[in-house]
């Protein structure tokens, strides 16, 4: 059975998959994947998986959301 | 209430398919992919998963201690790194799109090709 | 096909996923009652065989060390895939992305931005080698610890100029450390070979204590090797980033 925690943060997760997808500014949709990153992370936490954790964080909430910038960034450049 | 995991991961699969579909931008494409490969790492660990057990690490606890399965949080450890390559090549790939065809669009992308 | 006709066609195929999936759905045990035998055979195997008490890090790097290569080796080749797609067109200058940096007029870095992240570089490194020397002991490893390696060169380029970033991590230095990373995990495994083993066959001596840093031999060799590998991808990657936001074309100045 599904623990009271368990489903608020899967709930919380759904939520927060359909919030991203429906940003339609890509810089806000940066900022968007980052909080979904954590809130996947606590998920993973609440799953009992501390290594998934660990790497969804570092991935999910610092490395991607600065690849996505950079990206914006030179293609906001180019279009100057 | 067993399988309510299992819905969330339908859903989110969903909402990520419509938002790539739907798009209009590139990078918005490639973060909606994010989130479709986003589902597949609670798949692995719903699927994994034992009540009442605890995380399979045998530092300060006694060995015969019901753990949940570790096999499925090495694949999803694997899942996570793969996605971060997979994403920083698309991202490559699409600011060089960019240069080339001067548009992020994937309705003109298309027509470019003549 | 226009955009509506598109939605139509994802409603429909969405639906019959949906059956499908709940289809096979019902065969499956529920959520929390866990059949399989393989995960309650590694969870009561895994520290008397190898002295790891992280049992996660022993299924990554011993059970399942011929997956790891190839994980190492797709982060590897995504690094190569960015600098080859990322490469100077023809019709752009050729000069160095350093010397464009220098004629740049770019906002001073706030003093508050430029205090913290230096702040935090000292405490980012000592964090992410200790991720990646302790993969056989607690929730760590090799990917996690490079990651964190990586956010602290990223640090230093969010205090002071790109420049900075550039002459700490020269690109020359960290290619070869990336190849002697992912060369190192082969090589391991072929030192396996040699002693008469298996592919890549724990050779090491185990240690005593399970879970001391000094045991469950090759896991933390193993570890240590992919997380410099995994530092040295990610600076390549976020480098080329960068550099491509200075690259000037033909025409524009």
């Amino acid at each position: 059975m599904t623990s009271a925690l368990q489903v608020t943060i899967l709930v919380l997760v759904a939520g927060g998959a359909t919030a991203v997808v429906l940003t339609r500014d890509p810089v806000r949709q940066v900022v968007s994947v980052s909080i979904y990153g954590l809130l996947l992370a606590v998920l993973f936490m609440a799953f009992q998986a501390p290594d998934v954790t660990l790497s969804e964080l570092t991935v999910g909430a610092v490395a991607l959301p600065l690849l996505l910038l950079l990206t914006l960034a030179k293609v906001r450049k180019q279009e100057e | 209430m067993s399988i309510f995991p299992f819905i969330v991961v339908a859903w989110v699969l969903a909402v990520g398919l419509y938002g790539i579909i739907t798009s209009r931008h590139l990078v918005l494409q490639i973060v909606c992919l994010i989130v479709v490969q986003s589902s597949t790492y609670i798949l692995l660990l719903g699927v994994g998963y034992k009540t009442g057990a605890v995380a399979p690490y045998f530092y300060d606890i006694p060995l015969n201690t019901p753990a949940v399965d570790p096999v499925v949080q090495a694949l999803a450890l694997t899942d996570v790194v793969v996605e971060a390559a997979v994403t920083a090549l698309l991202l490559a790939f699409a600011v060089q799109a960019h240069k080339r065809f001067g548009t992020l669009d994937p309705e003109e992308l298309r027509q470019l090709q003549g | 096909m226009t955009q509506s006709q598109r939605r139509w066609i994802f409603l429909v195929a969405g639906g019959g996923f949906l059956a499908f999936y709940l289809w096979g759905l019902i065969g499956l045990p529920g959520f929390g009652h866990y059949p399989g035998p393989y995960g309650d055979i590694i969870n009561a195997i895994a520290v008397p065989q190898t002295h790891a008490t992280g049992v996660v890090s022993a299924v990554n790097f011993e059970y399942r060390a011929f997956d790891t290569l190839g994980e190492e080796f797709i982060l590897f080749i995504a690094a190569t895939g960015v600098a080859t797609v990322l490469r100077h067109l023809r019709q752009e200058r050729d000069t160095s992305a350093v010397d464009e940096a220098r004629n740049r007029e770019v906002p001073a870095t706030s003093d508050a931005v430029a205090m913290v992240t230096l702040a935090f570089i000292g405490p980012t490194v000592v964090v992410g080698w200790y991720l990646a020397s302790h993969a056989q002991t607690s929730p760590s490893g090799g990917f996690q610890g490079g990651i964190v390696l990586a956010t602290a060169f990223v640090l230093v380029y969010l205090a002071g100029q790109f420049i900075v970033f550039k002459r700490l991590s020269p690109v020359a230095l960290t290619d070869a450390i990336e190849a002697i990373g992912a060369g190192s995990f082969a090589a391991v495994g072929i030192a396996a070979l040699a002693s008469g083993a298996a592919y890549l066959t724990n050779i090491l001596p185990l240690g005593s204590t399970p879970g001391a840093v000094n045991s469950a031999g090759t896991i933390a060799l193993i570890s240590f090797f992919v997380g410099i590998e995994v530092c040295a991808a990610f600076i390549l990657i976020i480098g080329e980033l960068l550099e491509q936001t200075l690259i000037v074309r033909e025409g524009d100045r």
